[in-house]
């Protein structure tokens, strides 16, 4: 393990949410790439590459349903679990905390919708 | 243009704010008021004055701080999307090593992930060479540079108020008439004395002093006897409350929390057995420090630290007790902020929507008072800290959200939650029943179980 970053470290390819399971945290990276891939029918689709600072898992924030996709990292990667009871307790002292996620989300949203198109 | 209304000034566009103090407090400031006007609309320009080059190693670009970012600022830090990169951070902290007269343990982090940062404030102690590493400072304050911010390599000497703004001035000359001046000078008295001009009711915060010291020992040797661990002293020493040794790059960093710290105090430290068996042996510690100094800490918040168009912010306003002050600089520097951008600029509107968040920090600091004046108690007492250790041993065995006594002292020691919460665990009947159980089956047994 790396001595001067944070997280946990993944191997090239290991998984680091996978669809169908329960999750209650957000991840955010702190080095390395991920890769967000989509099941469906037996087949995999890649909906994402995500990069340093990116965060995915936040669904698991929000709502009460399991992993809509699975994460694997590309090469080595470190990742930072932000725990959902912290995240809930920061956020009501500090609501400014959840503009980035919401910016965050309102851009993947713009471009699910342009994909749509 | 920036409201002449004394009772409702509010930053407008072309506004100008001026921030003395380019530590972490500054630019946290800086960052977040620009990224605050970015998302609202609203255009504003900010210098940051810093007499310090971060990029020196020894004082001249140090900020005198024992440089551990907690587990909380760290989260914190990343959903705002500020990622700390490995060549800022010197070691990912995995867990915490505690040393009491009786034994030794390791309380993991609850998640087995390096979820603390240890850093230099500076480039690092003096005579340290490297073309790699970045300091922690030095990191921010290119954000904020790279945010819009215009950085001002000089030092401000004079603060005073004109009708329609604060004129700063600088050694070299240089004076501009700024909207909003933000004090951000840690606890350096001769700066922020310049701020009485302009705040007058401003009473500084009480301090103490306290010890850091930059001990040389490679990093092999740092890999074989720290590792990823900050080791944490509880011992029954005089005048010392907490001692902590900190693993860093090529150096372990040592900080002596309490009263009265001299190198007296300083000497009977180290020459303890705890902290001689964490070195390869024969290590000549005091001669292998490389930089120490004396600091002082915030340990009882200012008052009156706010008028209108000036704003204290930092350490020199209120702080965590003891622990996570660069944590508390995020705090008071992102609500100055956003009081600033949202709200206005008079002290009315900072009396309003700053002065509780600084009036939550000393409350909070209230009951760490008490917490350390339990912690003090079994610090001096042989039986409570033969059950303490026992019972943590015993809890590293169970599963994370049974070990009450470690995450207790995981939270003191880390300062990654507030007190108010470490105290609420702390009184759970459940803790102090188990406690109690291992304390009094500890006095019936000979010894304890020195490690794990």
């Amino acid at each position: 393990m790396k001595k001067n970053t944070l997280g946990q470290q993944y191997n090239d390819g290991e998984i680091i949410i996978r669809q169908g399971e329960e999750g209650h945290c957000l991840f955010v990276i702190q080095e390395g790439r991920v890769g967000v891939f989509h099941q469906k029918d037996d087949k995999e689709i890649k909906v994402a590459e995500l990069g340093q600072a990116d965060f995915f898992g936040e669904m698991g924030l929000f709502e009460k349903d399991v992993r809509s996709c699975t994460v694997r990292s590309i090469g080595e990667a470190k990742v930072m679990t932000i725990d959902k009871k912290n995240f809930y307790k920061t956020i009501q002292q500090d609501p400014s905390l959840a503009y980035r996620l919401l910016e965050k989300m309102s851009k993947r949203l713009r471009d699910t919708n342009k994909l749509l198109k | 243009m920036k409201g002449n209304d004394l009772n409702n000034l509010v930053l407008e566009d072309g506004a100008n704010i001026a921030v003395v103090g380019g530590g972490p407090s500054g630019s946290f400031f800086t960052y977040f008021a620009l990224d605050f006007a970015d998302r609202y609309g609203l255009d504003v320009n900010i210098d940051i004055f810093e007499a310090k080059d971060f990029t020196c190693s020894g004082p001249a670009g140090c900020n005198h701080c024992g440089g551990i970012i907690s587990e909380s600022l760290i989260q914190t830090l990343s959903t705002e999307g500020i990622i700390l990169p490995s060549n800022v951070i010197r070691r990912g902290i995995e867990s915490y090593t505690m040393h009491v007269e009786q034994g030794t343990t390791v309380i993991k982090t609850p998640l087995k992930e390096q979820r603390i940062a240890s850093v230099f404030r500076g480039f690092g102690p003096r005579g340290s060479v490297s073309e790699i590493y970045d300091s922690f400072d030095n990191f921010l304050l290119n954000l904020c540079i790279e945010k819009g911010a215009n950085k001002i390599s000089d030092r401000v000497n004079e603060v005073s108020r004109q009708p329609d703004g604060i004129l700063v001035k600088t050694k070299s000359s240089f004076e501009k008439k700024y909207d909003l001046v933000v004090s951000a000078v840690g606890l350096n008295k001769q700066t922020y004395d310049l701020f009485r001009n302009v705040c007058s009711s401003f009473v500084p915060p009480r301090t103490t002093k306290t010890f850091i010291g930059e001990i040389y020992l490679d990093g092999a040797r740092i890999d074989k006897y720290f590792g990823n661990s900050m080791h944490v002293f509880l011992l029954n020493l005089p005048h010392i409350k907490f001692g902590a040794l900190i693993p860093k790059g090529q150096y372990v960093t040592l900080v002596l929390l309490g009263s009265d710290i001299n190198k007296k105090v300083v000497s009977g430290f180290l020459a303890s057995r705890q902290v001689r068996d964490c070195f390869p042996q024969g290590t000549d510690i005091e001669n292998q420090m490389a930089c120490q100094c004396y600091p002082s800490i915030n340990v009882q918040g200012a008052k009156s630290t706010f008028d209108d168009r000036v704003i204290i912010i930092g350490d020199t306003s209120s702080s965590k007790l003891y622990k996570n002050g660069i944590g508390a600089a995020y705090i008071t520097a992102k609500a100055a902020a956003k009081t600033a951008i949202f709200n206005g600029i008079s002290g009315r509107e900072f009396k309003k929507y700053y002065q509780p968040v600084c009036n939550k920090l000393d409350m909070d600091n209230g009951v760490g008072k008490f917490i350390f004046l339990a912690t003090g108690i079994i610090q001096k007492s042989v039986a409570l800290k033969r059950g303490m250790l026992s019972m943590v041993i015993s809890e590293q065995k169970k599963a994370a959200h049974q070990r009450r006594m470690s995450s207790v002292l995981w939270d003191t020691f880390t300062g990654s939650a507030s007190y108010k919460d470490i105290f609420a665990r702390f009184i759970h009947p459940k803790l102090i029943l188990n406690f109690l159980r291992h304390t009094v089956e500890k006095l019936f047994t000979n010894k304890p179980k020195n490690t794990i």
